[in-house]
């Protein structure tokens, strides 16, 4: 559904991409992982044409997007949760909720809303609440229900398990995977918490520097010796 | 427990004391004394002390009230749910207020001072209205405001002395060319945000008010723009005489020539374009343009990945705000009858930004709240003369101190549940 051909990207003189190549296809999880720096917040901001890439190409369902404008991708059913959640602070809940919406068919915004909130009742409860006054896990479910309002196909996550707490992280990462599940949408999720995200994921890259290292099921990932040893071990393994 | 809350403010208010009296000394301190051997150089340190001693002592009566209820809810604006108790005063008080300015003009001790003066508080509301689309929601910090009032001003002013059309066929189209001016100086400025977006736009205000001072033959230069007609109600004219083929308003409704009932007409053409304004900015709020404005001022980067153009959001709210200066400049120029570069200076800009920050960005009410502050008051208290900008500042810091992010700086959701209208 989505695929990165040879892909380099980078902000002024400094390359942070050295041809990339991965494959999201339909229907599964995708995971990528990578430490710091690595290069995969640059790769979902380059997939999402800002910044634009200097060389290869982005494919979403075979149409070239590579040059398209941010605001036109988000269009095309691809929606995009950036790093560090971004929820609108002090716009309510349902107004954030509502920004999601603004590319789909107003006519099934009623719809899309309880469709959102069955899967993240939390939000439900906090409807009128500002943005900024929820936790940080709630924040998390907002920005990846306000991303579902536009009815993706194909989800784009950066780091949801950012900050926060071990038990909410892993309710998060299970939410991602009914998403994937049950409304049918394809997942492409980067992280910094290997083994949750490779737990989940159908098929693994794994980016050191700008590079695809490795890449593979997300099982063979997990029981890799090496990936055992750079991102498991001592990290977030337990 | 107490005592050290005490003697740290004492320790505060003597540090205040101190700085008030270094500042006070230069300001205060020295007079030129007027006597038979000419001018010579006298002291007053008794003021310094004066000054010195105020200060101290607010400043200890401040950090004392500050520490002996150190949890006061009012003090955090931000938390929990959105408070109910605003909620419902806040329509309430917004039909007292229209009522009361609906009615004003007939009200006992409403002369024709208050009501030319009430007027002159709706342009600044009006002007608030506008820019607090441009900074309020969309969260441009934009300097230069007057200029769209500016190009308002002079459009009707040209357009009624050179064609000789009404003003009610020229107000909108002086609002057409104030919008233009909104997106040409949106283009440019397009990739700038906060501090830098706020130096281009306070240039950009700068040089239309150099052409206008300039641009001899079109605008008169430094002169400025004379005799610009006064608008009429559907063809009636406000004056003594009508020319020939025309009727007067008294003449009409069999009144008395009064010149009261053109400020009276004045004042409600303002009240009309003004609230037209407050209506439409109610309105678009809880329209997707509206939403999109105020989710721009959130978060940019968010904005793009939800799909919203940021070009087309920037140059609208721009675009918009300087329409409703366009209105408020064109009624400006038709109120004065003359029109020149010194109304529009930079000053103009800044009172109108201290309107919507003071008001509470955002607030439509607030605005009102605020205008009725930064140009109402000074205007009631011309009485106190000299002391009148030293009142005014003192009247600016303590508000900063007591609100500050704005008299009214609660923003009320644009949609509830079960709210289906």
């Amino acid at each position: 559904m989505l695929r990165v051909e040879n892909l380099h990207s980078g902000y002024g003189r400094i390359q942070a991409l050295h041809g990339i190549d991965v494959q999201v296809p339909e229907g599964e999880i995708v995971t990528l992982i990578g430490a710091n720096g690595a290069g995969k917040t640059t790769l979902l901001m380059t997939i999402c044409g800002n910044p634009r890439a200097t060389a290869g190409r982005v494919l979403l369902d075979g149409q070239d997007i590579t040059r398209l404008p941010t605001h036109r991708i988000a269009r095309l059913g691809l929606a995009h949760s950036p790093e560090g959640r971004r929820i609108f602070p002090r716009m309510s809940v349902h107004e954030n909720l509502q920004m999601g919406a603004v590319v789909a068919d107003s006519r099934h915004q009623a719809d899309d809303l309880e469709r959102v909130l069955a899967l993240f009742p939390r939000l439900k409860e906090r409807l009128n609440q500002r943005g900024g006054t929820l936790s940080g896990g709630e924040q998390q479910m907002l920005a990846i229900g306000r991303a579902l309002m536009s009815r993706p196909r194909i989800l784009l996550l950066d780091e949801p398990s950012l900050g926060l707490a071990p038990l909410v992280v892993r309710h998060i990462f299970d939410l991602i995977a009914r998403i994937n599940r049950e409304q049918k949408v394809t997942v492409f999720l980067v992280e910094q918490n290997a083994f949750h995200a490779l737990k989940l994921a159908h098929r693994g890259y794994v980016l050191v520097n700008g590079r695809v290292m490795l890449s593979g099921s997300g099982a063979e990932l997990l029981n890799n010796p090496d990936i055992r040893s750079h991102y498991l071990e001592g990290g977030g393994a337990a | 427990m107490a005592g050290a809350v005490l003697a740290g403010a004492l320790r505060e208010a003597l540090a205040a004391a101190v700085v008030a009296a270094g500042l006070a000394l230069p300001l205060l301190g020295f007079r030129l004394v007027d006597s038979s051997q000419g001018l010579s150089l006298g002291t007053r340190l008794d003021w310094v002390a004066w000054a010195a001693l105020a200060v101290g002592l607010g400043r200890f009566l401040l950090t004392l009230s500050r520490r002996l209820r150190p949890a006061s809810p009012r003090h955090r604006p931000s938390a929990g749910a959105v408070p109910a108790q605003a909620d419902r005063l806040r329509p309430w008080a917004g039909w007292a207020l229209a009522g009361l300015a609906v009615t004003l003009p007939f009200l006992p001790f409403a002369d024709r001072n208050l009501v030319d003066k009430a007027t002159l508080v709706l342009i600044y509301v009006m002007l608030g209205w506008g820019l607090n689309i441009v900074v309020g929601l969309a969260g441009l910090l934009d300097l230069g405001f007057v200029a769209f009032y500016a190009v308002g001003a002079y459009s009707y002013a040209l357009l009624s002395t050179g064609l000789g059309w009404s003003f009610w066929i020229c107000l909108p189209l002086a609002g057409l060319f104030a919008a233009g001016f909104g997106v040409a100086l949106g283009f440019p400025v397009l990739r700038l945000r906060g501090d830098y977006l706020a130096i281009v736009t306070l240039g950009f205000g700068e040089i239309v008010r150099v052409v206008l001072q300039n641009w001899q033959d079109l605008t008169g230069g430094p002169n400025g723009i004379s005799a610009i007609p006064r608008p009429t109600l559907f063809g009636l004219r406000f004056a003594a005489n009508a020319p020939e083929g025309h009727r007067t308003f008294a003449d009409f409704f069999g009144l008395p020539f009064s010149g009261e009932h053109r400020v009276i007409f004045l004042y409600f053409v303002i009240l009309g374009l003004a609230l037209l304004t407050n209506l439409f900015t109610l309105r678009i709020r809880r329209l997707p343009v509206g939403r999109a404005w105020e989710a721009l001022r959130e978060d940019e980067i968010a904005c793009r990945s939800l799909g919203l153009n940021p070009t087309n959001i920037k140059l609208s709210a721009f675009a918009l705000g300087a329409m409703f200066a366009g209105f408020a400049g064109s009624f400006f120029a038709t109120r004065q009858g003359f029109i020149s570069p010194e109304s529009f200076t930079f000053i103009e800009s800044a009172v109108i930004l201290a309107i919507v920050v003071l008001g509470g960005m955002g607030s439509q009410i607030g605005v009102v709240l605020a205008a009725l502050l930064l140009v109402g008051l000074p205007e009631w208290f011309r009485d106190l003369q000299q002391y009148r900008m030293l009142a005014f500042g003192g009247a600016m810091v303590l508000i900063m101190l007591w609100k500050p992010s704005g008299l009214l700086s609660d923003r009320s959701p644009t949609i509830r549940l079960g709210d289906r209208r």
